[in-house]
Order: C-alpha cells, then sequence, then structure tokens
C-alpha cells in the first residue's frame, strides 16, 4: 500500500480529458455492428439470397420457394428463440428439442389417452413446457449449477420421460385431423399468390418481433441483458438476478412447448421421436445469428436471420442438385465465421 | 456539533469463526467527507457493507437520521437513499451509459405504453443521464448511448459516481474509487468527488491511496482489526502517523503525545 505514496508525491494538477477518439472505417464498422449487431447475419442472409438467386433463377426467387424455406425453418426457428433467451443470459439449454417433443406427446396423450378437450390438452401441453423451464431455472438460479450441466441432464430426463409416458405410440394425422384439429391449428395455411404461409410461420415471425421489442424496450430485457453480461454487478445495480434467470428459463420451455404444438401442425401426426436434433440446430441458428454464447450481447432477430440462412442453404444447395453434406459444410464454415466476428466485435473497446 | 447523519453502534459480524466486525461504532456527519482507511483484512469492507445493507449484522444497530434501521438488501439502503459506489464497480459492460444508470429503477413511459406494453421511457432516461452527466462535468462523453465498455477507467468510475450522486440522497458510500484509475483519471474522479460534496450529500470514502485520503477527508476514521481505532483529523496528523496507527506500529495515546 505505501508504495502509492511516492507516484503520488509528484501530483499532476492537469485534469485528463475524455478525449473522443478518431474513427477510422473499420472502427466506425465495429462500433456498428457493436450496436447493432444483428446486420452481420443479416447481410449474409440477403447475399446468400442473392447469389442463390443468380444461380438458380425462378425456381429459387419464386414465392413458393421462399416460403417454403420458411415452413421448413419454423420448428427450429421458434425453438431458436427460445435458446437465444437462455444463451442471452450466459446460459444454453440443450433440453429445447426434448421439452418440445415431450410437450406435444402431452398435448396428443391428454387428448387420445385421457379423452380430455383439445383446448385442455393444448393448455397442458404449454404448463408442462414452463414447468420443464422451471426446474432447469430454479437450478440455475438458486442451487447454482451450469446450465450446461443442469440442461443436459434435463435432456435425458424429459426424453426419457417422453419415451417412457409415449410408450413410444405415434398418434397419426388422420386421427387427430378426425377428432382434434386445433391440434394441427399451426399448421393451417394461407395462401397470398403463390406463397403460402402456415400459422406456424406467422406465429415465428410475431414471435420474433414481440421479443425483440420486450428485450429492447422494457426493463425485463435490459435485464436479461445485465445478468448475461455480469451478473454480480448486475445484481449490485439492484437486478433480481434469480427472477430474471427464472422467468428467461420459463419462458424459454413455454416457447418450446409452442413449437411443440407448431411440430404436431407442421408433420400432422404426434410422434415422440420427431425433433431430435433441435436442440443442436437452434443453437446453430442462434450462434451463426451473432449472439454471444458468452451472453448479454447479440439480438434476437439475428437469431431469426440465423435459422433463415440455414433455410436458404439447405434449399439453395438441394435445388442446385448438390449433395447435402455440402449443406453441412458450410453451415460449420459459417459457425466458425460467426464466433469469429464476435469475438471482433467484443474487442472493440475502442 | 450536529447529530451523525449515519451512525452504527456495537456492530458485530462474523463469518464462521473469523469476527470481521468486533463491536464497532461509525459516525458520518452530514456534509463531510468520512475516509474509512486500515491495513487489509481489517475490516474495513464488512463495516461499509454492514451500513449499506450489502450484509446484516449479527448484532448491533444502525441509525440513519437519529431512526434506527436494519437494512436486509442494498435495495434497502438504496431505497433510504444511501448509495454504494463499489470497487468492482456493478456497471454492466455492453448495456449503455443510461441504461446502465437506470439498471434496477427503470422508468417506464406514462400511459397505456408503459403500464400494459411495459414500454421504457428511453428519451426521459436518456435526458436525465445527459443532465446529470453535464452536471458532473463529464460532457465529454459524447454519446449517452454508448457502451460502457467503450469507455475509460475513469469515465466508467465517473459514470458510476454520476449514478450514485444522481439517486443518493443521504448518503454516498466509495470504496476505493481509485484504485484501478491512472494518475489523470484519479485527479478527475477526485474532482467529482468534491464536486458531489459540494452539493452538500456526505460521502464515505474508503481508500488504500494516503495522499488522495489527506487532499478529501474532513475527517479519517481508522480501523484495526475489526473496530475503530481512533478518528483524526487530517489536518492534526501526517500520513506516516496514520499509516503507524492503522498497522499497529503506533497507538492512538503516542499520536496524542
Amino acid at each position: 500500500m505505501p508504495e502509492s505514496y511516492e507516484s503520488s508525491a509528484s501530483r499532476d494538477q492537469s485534469v485528463a480529458e475524455f478525449d473522443s477518439q478518431g474513427r477510422t472505417l473499420g472502427h466506425r464498422l465495429q462500433h456498428a455492428l457493436h450496436v447493432t449487431p444483428s446486420l452481420v447475419p443479416l447481410m449474409v442472409l440477403i447475399a446468400a439470397v442473392v447469389v442463390f438467386g443468380l444461380l438458380l433463377g425462378q425456381r429459387f426467387l419464386s414465392p413458393f420457394a421462399l416460403t417454403l424455406i420458411l415452413q421448413q425453418v419454423q420448428i427450429v426457428g421458434i425453438v431458436a428463440l427460445a435458446q437465444s433467451l437462455v444463451i442471452l443470459t450466459a446460459g444454453i439449454d440443450l433440453s429445447v428439442g426434448a421439452v418440445m417433443v415431450l410437450s406435444s406427446v402431452v398435448m396428443g396423450q391428454f387428448t387420445f389417452r385421457y379423452g380430455l378437450p383439445p383446448g385442455i390438452a393444448v393448455m397442458s401441453g404449454l404448463l408442462c413446457g414452463a414447468l420443464c423451464g422451471l426446474v432447469s431455472g430454479v437450478l440455475v438460479a438458486i442451487v447454482k449449477l451450469p446450465p450446461f450441466i443442469v440442461t443436459l441432464g434435463m435432456w435425458q430426463v424429459v426424453l426419457a420421460g417422453n419415451f417412457l409416458y409415449s410408450r413410444n405410440e405415434t398418434i397419426r394425422s388422420q386421427d387427430i385431423e378426425a377428432a382434434a384439429p386445433l391440434l394441427q391449428f399451426f399448421g393451417t395455411r394461407v395462401e397470398i399468390g403463390g406463397a403460402i404461409f402456415t400459422f406456424g410461420v406467422l406465429f415465428m415471425l410475431i414471435l420474433a418481433v414481440v421479443l425483440a421489442y420486450a428485450l429492447r424496450f422494457t426493463a425485463w430485457g435490459r435485464h436479461v441483458y445485465a445478468v448475461g453480461d455480469d451478473p454480480e454487478a448486475a445484481a449490485l445495480s439492484g437486478v433480481n438476478v434469480r427472477g430474471t434467470l427464472i422467468s428467461v428459463y420459463v419462458l424459454a420451455g413455454t416457447i418450446c412447448a409452442f413449437a411443440g404444438w407448431t411440430l404436431i401442425g407442421r408433420i400432422g401426426s404426434v410422434s415422440p421421436t420427431s425433433g431430435q436434433l433441435a436442440n443442436i440446430e437452434s443453437i446453430t441458428a442462434v450462434v451463426i445469428g451473432g449472439i454471444s454464447l458468452f451472453g448479454g450481447r447479440g439480438s434476437i432477430l439475428g437469431t431469426l436471420f440465423g435459422a433463415l440462412i440455414v433455410g436458404v442453404f439447405t434449399l439453395g444447395l438441394r435445388l442446385a442438385g448438390a449433395d447435402p453434406q455440402w449443406t453441412n459444410l458450410l453451415i460449420g464454415i459459417l459457425i466458425i465465421a460467426a464466433v469469429a466476428v464476435d469475438q471482433w466485435i467484443r474487442r472493440a473497446t475502442v | 456539533m450536529t447529530d451523525p447523519i449515519l451512525s452504527a453502534r456495537n456492530l458485530v459480524k462474523r463469518y464462521g469463526h473469523v469476527t470481521a466486525i468486533d463491536h464497532c461504532d461509525f459516525d458520518l456527519y452530514p456534509g463531510e467527507i468520512l475516509a474509512v482507511i486500515g491495513d487489509n483484512g481489517a475490516g474495513k469492507s464488512s463495516l461499509i457493507k454492514a451500513v449499506s445493507g450489502a450484509v446484516a449484522p449479527d448484532e448491533g444497530e444502525v441509525w440513519l437520521e437519529g431512526a434506527k434501521v436494519a437494512f436486509t438488501s442494498p435495495n434497502d439502503a438504496r431505497e433510504a437513499g444511501i448509495e454504494t459506489v463499489y470497487q468492482q464497480l456493478a456497471l454492466s459492460p455492453a448495456l449503455s451509459i443510461a441504461d446502465n444508470m437506470f439498471m434496477g429503477r427503470e422508468l417506464r413511459k406514462p400511459g397505456i405504453l408503459g403500464s400494459w406494453f411495459r414500454m421504457l421511457d428511453s428519451a426521459a432516461m436518456q435526458k436525465f443521464a445527459r443532465d446529470k452527466l453535464t452536471e458532473l462535468g463529464l460532457m465529454t462523453i459524447q454519446n449517452i448511448n454508448q457502451a460502457v465498455e467503450t469507455l475509460s477507467g475513469g469515465q466508467r468510475q465517473g459514470v458510476a459516481v454520476a449514478r450514485a450522486a444522481a439517486f443518493g440522497s443521504k448518503v454516498i458510500i466509495l470504496d476505493e474509487p481509485t484504485a484501478a484509475l491512472g494518475v489523470k483519471e484519479s485527479r478527475r474522479v477526485l474532482e467529482l468527488i468534491q464536486d458531489v460534496k459540494s452539493r452538500g450529500i456526505p460521502i464515505i470514502l474508503i481508500s488504500h491511496n494516503m495522499p488522495h485520503v489527506f487532499e478529501l477527508a474532513d475527517r479519517i476514521h481508522i480501523h484495526r482489526l475489526g473496530k475503530r481505532l481512533t478518528v483524526v483529523d487530517p489536518k492534526d496528523i501526517s500520513m506516516s502517523d496514520a499509516v503507524a496507527l492503522m498497522t499497529g506500529a503506533m497507538t492512538p495515546d503516542d499520536a496524542a503525545a
């Protein structure tokens, strides 16, 4: 301690100036990305659409093909929105796919095994998703276990629970259509010109906008970012860290249950073996969307763009007749590139 | 002499076998800067946490403006008008200056937008933040929406002090405000502290930096082995004597002699 004496013996009376830095183009770009992190995936998305449009012409740029992409990404897109919330708090949710499938199974089995009205069954499915989220949230926020471990465990528990409870039975599409069309609600199609939207697609788009609003313009959203950024600083600033974390996991679980409902609309049937890759695919969309895995940074619209980028690559390469492995290869490169860009933005402290 | 604005009597805080605060008294008078100095592990931070609500003392009483208070969280103390700038600053690096100033007490828009859609009143918060920074001479921060991590250490400390000054109506506690700063940035923060004091808000300053303490403080509370050893006037004592007192090389009787 006393060594600070000498240094201050010669006191400097001049006052530190808070100088504004001269910015180069690189700095400005970095700053813009810092402020609007979803710009990168948006640009990649537009570039991908343009490139495939030039290569494939009308086959790709038709309303039908473009809306087909939306339909193909709707499930992963909705799950990825839930994943984004968790990742923004510097967590990760490996159980999203399992929660989605279990919720859809609950909706189906409550209707067909117990004969409950479809409305009640759907509510029960949504509640099931929320409860799964609550368990994860409490384990993360109050027991203070690492999110990776908690959700790795929850993934196995929920998935096994799903197979045990459903007895590995699939509920056939025709039965659902006849007895409980409400379960297929999100499969309802709206046709505008050649473009085909399903309610599931519209739900994904509306959910993205609502979440983007909540994260940007409400105190809860600011708290989600603050908790992901530095939980101790957030707590000292007066943020209810536990409450925020639990609310995020419960909301994520509920959104996964909605994804489960959408899944029934998409595939028609209730199948306990569907959606197995949803957790990895959702994390992929989030990372390509520019949300930092270290929490506190990124925009949820980026996730939507990330999911769409994957959809554009998948459909574009398939129409071009390429081996599907090219899709995986390109997605892998995109993931690494996205994280590299994230690191660069992070270094932004100009 | 006037009554103390914030005082504590017989505070005790134990962590297992360690007694961090051992029947400690504490007094802060209106309008003063009280420095708290002590060796590492003497219990300064524990004492400050006990009066600012970050920890609940095992025994003893805290009084604010003559009324007994028992804070159980920093939010309690904050509502009572005691703001603390923690050593680790408590700012979220990726969020903007305005977001940080209002973290945990955001303003919502009036009307349906605020009550139904929970929309924040960003414009009002930004204006308030800008006004506060201007008041404290931090105008050189150009953009109130820039992320805190793009600021220098001194600017960040400035934002933290401005937040405390904006909301701390009764007492402001600063824990090692210059510890992480260079010479020039420290000067800027010291001036900020004097600015805040000139508004009549009393300040508790915890610091290891003797020249800063002797420059700013009206009184110095010397903490040793979990209690208040003595309170001295910086005009009556040399820096080396103060250090001798806090390290135990000298007793208060020697100092008086």
